[in-house]
């Protein structure tokens, strides 16, 4: 059983900044693993905040852009190194939905043409009746009225019917997993219920594996299984949603975890945790942990090496020096396996 | 009534666009007392932004004011000339606009932006007070003073929204409306910029009106909420009382949507789809996705009714 | 508003509201109306050498007299009029398709391509168009309309690909491409299917503006006297009267007629363009 969908000690670096001498680079993502194996099918969330360097993950699994250095791939075979039909083949196999559901639509087409045009290109169906067909079941599935839909031009459809569109299209290739980068947070909030919904549907029902790319903590706590918690491009804790919500053990993941408003009057923010240092300057180049600089447990190794992460206990891991006690995770490297 | 610092009555604004009338914000009603955070939530379109432009009075075309008052103390905001309303703006009330720090001038170091302000009102303070001024503000948004120095590209998100958190508050208004202030933010840097807009209001005892769609936000910082649904006010009352016991379909629907970190795979949203403001369904806008719809919803629009003291209740259920 | 009779009266509000462009089109089509059908309704002949008396004032029988050659003034510029159009239309379709061409491929695929088109660019915008141009047209043996037009091309392609170029960097950048990628859609025909649709708003403008440079361009050669020296331009209308010394002999009817008609092309052309960008722009702001 080869692994589905596989990131390999990825680092990637962006070379902006900084005048014709300066070599400023920005560290998008630093030696970060994962592998989803795809069986079974599983829904992992990736959360972190801007700058974590979630999309440039969707980006690099997708095949958009290139690691600096790591490989990415798809049942074991490297993205770089794929022949065309490999390439047709991790195309069908891996989907995903984006962030904006207006600008994924091209205005000068109507919205059936981002269905019909992933069935011609993949060649899924053998006549225009089988076509029709494929693409009103696919809507109907995501819970969308064909007659109400196709036809129309993407600005006649609201935001959330838009994104349940896209939801479709990812289904009509028949996907084992679909990459969901922040698919509801441009959505209304009485609509992103039913995106989530079909999402859950699609994994329980139809055995897609989903990877949630989010800065919501709420919503990952509510559809995934497993979590990855990522800040400057590292990963700080991972494992059992449960567990790393109920229970988290990095500095940064409580302070996400205390920073959430709850809606509800009577659970207000705590004081306030002055020993968080707010995030003032942009990103240091420091050596160590990403978060020491705001750290109120930092210690001096913390700005020496990066942490490893040590495995608390079954399924939950982090890195970080206060839990240097407990052993290093598998094969001495970051890994989340999924 | 001396502690109501703002009185908004049945205040209308209609875009009147090439395809027809759209009633942006139709007949909203409200009180702000002195020292009170209000927050107007609701999802987009349901006029919440409109209001917040409207008590300030810059609505532009093909936008217009067509009916209402709106009672800054006893002065009617709308009836006040241009130059008048002009001096009013920052200096009794204030506006946060919604993506205010994408709007900052890019080539004006922050220090004269703010000064800006204070010169564009009063033109009479000497080089020496601005900049005194400058860096009680800054300290009172907990920002560093080498900021005052800074060209707005060298900031992060969340002290550019400090820095205009600052300027609404550079001629210390009594109302400061806050449109979506921490939308673009991420969680930790929003509950900051939220603390620090708090900790302001208690110092300058002022009022707060919180436009906004998250309903967590809400809860955690204002006193009293408004719930707006396609122009509409359809429920207001203290934070508490309508998180706990909602009384519009509406808003019953909308808290229980709201995902929580106690249940896992829960997921509720309200079906149906958000109205159109220029062909908003007849009688109550929401009747064709209300679960509790009666036969004359479709037919009579009901009206704002205070059902028990300070708690408002737009809806044919209440209608005794 | 999306009936029929309702799009049309929303078209015409929108040219009233712009005003800019509906005159613009209206000078342009009259000139089109005058400069195609003038021909088909004037006697060739009449511009022909010796045809009247010579450098006779404007009359009721000619209403643009005649010059030193005995041609009827307003038969030359009926017959003039289209052949610079001709030429602008030419170099300007040519130098679209240049530009589109060069600004799609160097917008699009990242790699060595795009530098060396950009570079390319910059070089030839920076050198006088007209130095280039009266090389070349020194250096060609026959000139007629055609080989003019595509003299004038050789030049007419370098700000097409720079807006087009600058263009196809921003729109690769939009979601739809993304998604199309996803949709298995190769490059050349995202190209095709998915970015030039939503580039033809500039291809049109542009096209105007090109067409206005081309005519420019083309009446300064000919005015030098290195245009098709057989046929009938305004510039060599200009030539020719310059040549005979019509300014100083004060025959006015012969260089006044061909400058009124560049300018009205030019005022046509700029106001078009102008209310083209100016829908365009609204149109753009209202779609974000």
């Amino acid at each position: 059983m080869t692994t589905l969908l596989e990131a390999r000690h990825v680092t990637k670096l962006f070379g902006a900044g900084g005048g014709f001498f300066s070599r400023e680079k920005t560290v998008a993502l630093e030696d970060f693993s994962l592998a989803i194996s795809g069986d079974p099918p599983s829904i992992t969330a990736i959360a972190g905040e801007s700058g974590s360097g979630k999309t440039t993950l969707v980006r690099l699994l997708l095949g958009i852009i290139s690691p600096t250095s790591g490989e990415i791939l798809h049942k074991g075979k490297h993205l770089q190194r794929m022949s065309r039909e490999e390439w047709r083949a991790f195309r069908r196999e891996v989907q995903a939905i984006f962030q904006d559901p207006f600008e994924a639509y091209n205005p000068f087409y109507k919205i059936d043409h981002v269905l019909t045009t992933p069935i011609a290109k993949f060649r899924l169906a053998k006549s225009k009746a089988e076509a029709r067909e494929l693409i009103e079941n696919a809507l109907r599935g995501v819970g969308l009225r064909p007659e109400e839909t196709l036809g129309r031009h993407p600005h006649e459809l609201s935001g959330g019917q838009r994104q349940r569109v896209m939801v479709a299209r990812a289904l009509l290739l028949n996907p084992r997993i679909i990459l969901a980068d922040e698919p509801v947070s441009m959505v209304d909030a009485s609509l992103r219920a039913t995106i989530l919904e079909s999402l859950l549907k699609l994994n329980q029902e139809l055995g897609i594996s989903v990877l949630y790319v989010t800065h919501d903590l709420t919503t990952a706590y509510q559809l995934a299984k497993n979590i990855i918690i990522l800040y400057q491009g590292c990963v700080m804790e991972t494992g059992d949603v449960e567990r790393v919500i109920k229970n988290p053990q990095h500095p940064y993941t409580q302070l996400l975890i205390g920073s959430i408003p709850h809606p509800d009057p009577d659970l207000r923010w705590g004081q306030h945790d002055d020993r968080f240092k707010p995030e003032e300057a942009p990103r240091g180049m420091n050596r160590g942990c990403k978060f020491a600089d705001r750290c109120p447990h930092v210690m001096d190794i913390c700005h020496d090496t990066p942490p490893p992460l040590f495995r608390t206990d079954g399924s939950h891991a982090v890195a970080c020096y206060l839990y240097r006690e407990s052993p290093a995770a598998d094969d001495a490297t970051n890994d989340c396996e999924y | 009534m001396n502690s109501d610092i703002l009185r908004v009555q049945d205040l209308r604004v209609y875009y009147h666009t090439p395809a027809g009338i759209v009633r942006a914000a139709d007949g909203v009603s409200f009180l702000l007392k002195r020292g009170e955070r209000l927050g107007l939530v609701g999802e987009s379109g349901a006029g919440k932004t409109t209001t917040a432009l409207a008590v300030m009075r810059l609505i532009k075309p093909p936008g217009r004011v067509e009916g209402g008052r709106i009672l800054l103390g006893d002065q009617n905001l709308l009836n006040l000339s241009s130059e008048k309303m002009r001096k009013v703006r920052f200096a009794q009330i204030s506006l946060i606009p919604q993506g205010a720090m994408n709007s900052l001038n890019p080539v004006m170091r922050i220090q004269d932006q703010i000064t800006d302000i204070v010169k564009a009102h009063d033109g009479h303070f000497s080089k020496a007070q601005l900049q005194e001024r400058v860096c009680e503000l800054l300290k009172q948004v907990e920002l560093r003073q080498e900021t005052a120095s800074m060209y707005p590209h060298e900031l992060s998100g969340g002290m550019k929204q400090r820095v205009c958190v600052a300027m609404a508050i550079t001629l210390r208004p009594k109302v400061i409306i806050a449109d979506e202030p921490t939308s673009a933010l991420d969680v930790v840097v929003q509950r900051q910029v939220m603390e620090t807009l708090r900790k302001l209001q208690e110092d300058l005892e002022a009022s707060v009106i919180l436009v906004g769609h998250d309903m967590g936000l809400m809860a955690q910082f204002v006193d009293c909420v408004g719930v707006m649904y396609a122009g509409k006010l359809v429920e207001l009352g203290s934070v508490r009382e309508v998180f706990k016991e909602p009384l519009h379909p509406y808003t019953q629907l909308l808290i229980a949507s709201l995902p929580s970190l106690e249940t896992k795979g829960f997921f509720k949203g309200i079906p149906g789809l958000t109205p159109s403001l220029l062909n908003p369904p007849s009688g109550c806008a929401f009747h064709p996705r209300c679960p509790q719809g009666m036969d004359y919803c479709s037919s009579r629009v009901p009206s704002l009714k205070e059902v028990s003291p300070g708690r408002w209740v737009s809806c044919h259920l209440y209608e005794a | 508003m999306t009936t029929t009779p309702g799009r049309i009266r929303g078209s015409v509000r929108a040219l009233r509201l712009n005003l800019l462009l509906t005159v613009g089109l209206l000078i342009v089509v009259c000139l089109v109306l005058f400069a195609y059908l003038g021909p088909l309704l004037t006697d060739a002949k009449r511009a022909e050498i010796g045809a009247f008396k010579p450098k006779q004032r404007p009359s009721s029988e000619h209403l643009l007299g005649t010059n030193t050659q005995g041609r009827d003034v307003l038969a030359v510029l009926t017959l003039a009029t289209p052949q610079t159009l001709n030429i602008g239309l030419i170099a300007g379709a040519v130098g679209i398709a240049i530009g589109v061409l060069l600004g799609l491929i160097s917008g699009y695929f990242s790699g060595p391509i795009d530098p060396i088109i950009r570079v390319g660019t910059d070089v030839f915008m920076t050198i006088p168009a007209i130095a280039i141009l009266v090389v070349v047209a020194t250096n060609v043996r026959a000139v007629n309309v055609v080989t003019m037009a595509l003299i004038i091309a050789s030049l007419a392609w370098r700000l097409p690909t720079r807006t087009i170029r600058a263009q196809t960097l921003s729109l690769r950048e939009r979601g739809y491409v993304q998604v199309a990628r996803l949709n298995g859609v190769g490059d050349l025909e995202l190209l095709v299917k998915e970015i030039l649709p939503n580039l033809l708003p500039y291809i049109i403008a542009c096209f105007v503006a090109t067409v206005s440079w081309a005519i420019l361009a083309t009446i300064g050669l000919e005015a030098l006297g290195l245009g098709p020296q057989n046929e009938y331009t305004l510039g060599m209308m200009i030539y020719w009267a310059r040549f005979y010394g019509a300014i100083l002999r004060g025959f006015w009817w012969w260089w006044a007629p061909p400058i009124v008609m560049i300018v009205l092309i030019f005022v046509g052309l700029f106001f078009t363009s102008t209310g083209l960008d100016q829908i365009i722009n609204t149109r753009l702001r209202r779609a974000v």
